[in-house]
């Protein structure tokens, strides 16, 4: 009966079906199945499978996207349940990801936290526009391992060395790492304001946090 | 790998006008006017006889015809304006009727960049079974041409070793452009006969066409005469290619161009329909100009570009197919010349809806075969081939309710619409959108995966075999023609 309900599941995420996924999430919770049990054997077979089949080139990013998105959906209908049972999840690590000051831009960032939750990263999400008072204090708050900080504009990455002096003039690196990303950072840019990692895509971005909490593979 | 799918280019969206009604009627005249006034020079016994019986003036010192335009313009008449090019597999026939753009092999080239050694050296009959071996997987290519030149067969024979290398190895349509003496289109046709089960076969399924090049300016070339009307009496396509130059076979401008290119293929094709009235015949191009510096074949340029655009609107006003030469380069490598040129003279081909485009593979003025190139070539015309078919605009693709989904800010990568729709986007092969530090890394491009894609498609692909009976009866008429 499980076996088959694991593999609507993974089915689910693989379809990218966030309704299906929510409502084989709550059946799972009627049936009494373990919640920790439900997302490994699971959703997360669904996540690994189109994660392998994208890393193919045979599957594309909407699907990749539309998995997390599934996945995540599945996650805020179980994660109540495994608190009640007083379990968590066992995470690869914490992450507050923002768009700097004066900067509007987030399709880069919103897709490189939609692949570290999919990862089995815990993403706290702060937007755009945010001073780098705001990104340090929720990282601290959350006890976050990685801040990822994104700009689109020359006129705006300056801000991510902001933050990284801030950090260093707190004594909070390196025990919070600093990965920058977005259309105009090179890697001149992330050796010149000492960043710990960068990645061009959101692909990428997943590997180097993975390096950055020492469980890359 | 292997697909017995052929992408071809139909229902087009896209529309240019490159010559108006009245120019082409200008066109036209003029070309009247160089047949009566001024001849076209026909060497062949054969072909004078049949001039003369038809009411030209034909001077047998000079083998020179001309022909008053009413017998031209009724013969054209009699032309059929669609038919078929039929394959070896049934389901890869392909059809020449004003909607499908056709990709051939281009050829025939004399020398090969190696696919194991990247070096360049003399083209042989294993290089001719190799192409149609690849060209068979590859769904872009929907017919052969005979790619290079076969040097290690006899002189006498060499076509026909490469027609039954082209056969062994693809079930799609071939067009020779290599057979231009009457004894081995005889040949070349009894060994076409025993795939398709005898001569009689061959007009209802026509497995070989032919493609015989004009000797501009204003002359044809006499095995190339008598062979092609050999061709039109079993209903084998065959089409005269004329590939005038501005400036040395042509006039340097380019209506002058046109219309002795022009003179010389209806001269050719009135021939064979006073000969066997509704032979399946084509209209042939590639005209280009000449390079001012050293008077050598450019093979692409601007002036290319507008003869592929240019001379379609002349097959439709003959009402024949149109075979248009495209993808040449003049290029060394696959590089930036050769992108540019095969890129613009096969979008404006393709444009006016051109039935055969030739073709894929060449560097330096269609004489270096490169595998990467093939492949690259391929790549361009699937482009072209999705940009043919314009932008559709209905309720679905207007896509309002993804679009009230995701509302100001947000993504489409989440949208079902968008699940939906993605495989409409064009994905390459060939093209570098990798992130930079990834390139930085492995320093490849285009050229060292497209070669991949070679060997990998001739290591694996298997073509459907051809029958053995069948290849040694065709080593029997081709020993035939040897001794």
């Amino acid at each position: 009966m499980s076996e088959e309900l694991y593999k609507e599941m993974a089915q689910s995420i693989i379809d990218g079906d966030s309704d299906i996924s929510t409502e084989l999430a709550k059946k799972s919770i009627e049936l009494k199945m373990h919640p920790l049990e439900t997302i490994t054997k699971g959703f997360v077979v669904g996540v690994n499978y189109i994660g392998d089949q994208f890393g193919l080139g045979e599957a594309f990013l909407p699907e990749l996207v539309m998995a997390g998105e599934a996945m995540k959906a599945a996650i805020a209908v179980l994660e109540p349940e495994l608190l009640k049972l007083g379990e968590t999840r066992q995470m690869l690590g914490r992450v507050v990801l923002a768009t700097v000051e004066g900067d509007i831009h987030e399709i880069g960032k919103t897709l490189v936290g939609t692949m570290l939750s999919a990862s089995g990263f815990e993403v706290v999400d702060l937007g755009v526009d945010q001073p780098a008072d705001n990104i340090i204090g929720k990282a601290l708050e959350i006890n976050a391992d990685i801040i990822g900080m994104s700009a689109l504009l020359t006129t705006t990455m300056v801000r991510q060395r902001e933050v990284i002096e801030e950090l260093d003039k707190e004594g909070l690196r390196p025990r919070i790492k600093v990965m920058v990303g977005g259309a105009p950072i090179t890697r001149d840019w992330v050796t010149k304001i000492k960043a710990d990692g960068y990645s061009e895509d959101a692909i990428g971005a997943v590997k180097i946090a993975k390096d950055l909490v020492g469980k890359g593979n | 790998m292997s697909s017995k799918t052929i992408k071809t280019i139909s229902n087009p969206k896209l529309k240019l006008e490159v010559l108006t009604q009245e120019e082409v009627k200008k066109i036209h005249e003029t070309t009247l006017q160089i047949i009566e006034k001024i001849g076209v020079r026909f060497p062949s016994k054969r072909a004078l006889e049949i001039w003369e019986a038809n009411g030209a003036d034909v001077n047998y010192e000079k083998k020179i015809v001309r022909v008053k335009p009413h017998i031209i313009e009724d013969a054209l008449k009699k032309a059929p304006p669609a038919y078929k090019l039929a394959a070896r597999d049934p389901q890869q026939d392909l059809l020449l009727d004003g909607n499908h753009v056709n990709l051939g092999t281009d050829g025939c080239g004399v020398e090969v960049i190696d696919i194991n050694t990247g070096e360049k050296r003399t083209s042989c009959l294993q290089d001719v079974r190799d192409i149609a071996r690849i060209a068979d997987a590859t769904e872009e290519v929907a017919f052969h041409w005979v790619a290079v030149s076969a040097q290690d067969a006899p002189v006498e024979a060499r076509g026909l070793h490469e027609l039954k290398a082209v056969w062994e190895n693809s079930t799609k349509h071939v067009q020779t452009e290599s057979v231009y003496n009457v004894e081995e289109a005889k040949a070349a046709i009894e060994m076409a006969a025993l795939i398709v089960g005898g001569k009689d076969k061959l007009r209802e399924r026509p497995i070989l066409s032919l493609m015989q090049c004009t000797a501009p300016p204003l002359g044809h070339d006499g095995g190339s005469l008598d062979a092609a009307l050999l061709a039109a009496e079993f209903g084998i396509p065959t089409g005269f290619m004329t590939m005038a130059a501005c400036a040395t076979t042509g006039p340097t401008t380019m209506a002058g161009n046109l219309a002795v290119g022009n003179a010389e293929v209806i001269a050719g094709t009135a021939l064979l329909q006073l000969a066997y009235p509704g032979a399946p015949v084509f209209y042939a191009a590639a005209q280009t100009a000449s390079d001012l510096r050293t008077g050598a074949y450019t093979g692409g340029g601007p002036e290319d570009f507008l003869f592929g655009a240019a001379t379609n609107i002349l097959a439709d006003f003959y009402n024949i197919p149109l075979s248009m030469g495209s993808f040449a380069t003049g290029a060394k490598e696959p590089n930036w010349q050769a992108g540019l040129e095969g890129s613009l003279s096969t979008f404006m081909a393709s444009i006016v809806m051109s039935d055969m485009l030739l073709g894929c593979g060449f560097l330096h003025g269609s004489r270096i075969w490169s595998f990467a190139e093939m492949m690259l070539d391929c790549e361009i015309f699937s482009i072209i081939h999705k940009m043919m078919q314009g932008i559709e605009v209905n309720d679905e693709t207007l896509a309002i309710d993804s679009i009230a989904a995701v509302g100001p800010g947000g993504h489409y990568l989440g949208q079902k619409h968008t699940r939906k729709h993605m495989r409409e986007l064009f994905m390459p092969q060939f093209m570098d959108r990798r992130p930079y530090s990834e390139w930085e890394t492995k320093k490849d491009d285009a050229r060292d995966w497209a070669v991949s894609k070679a060997r990998k498609t001739l290591k694996e692909h298997q073509p459907d075999p051809l029958d053995e009976n069948i290849s040694k009866e065709m080593d029997r008429i081709i020993k035939s023609v040897e001794k």
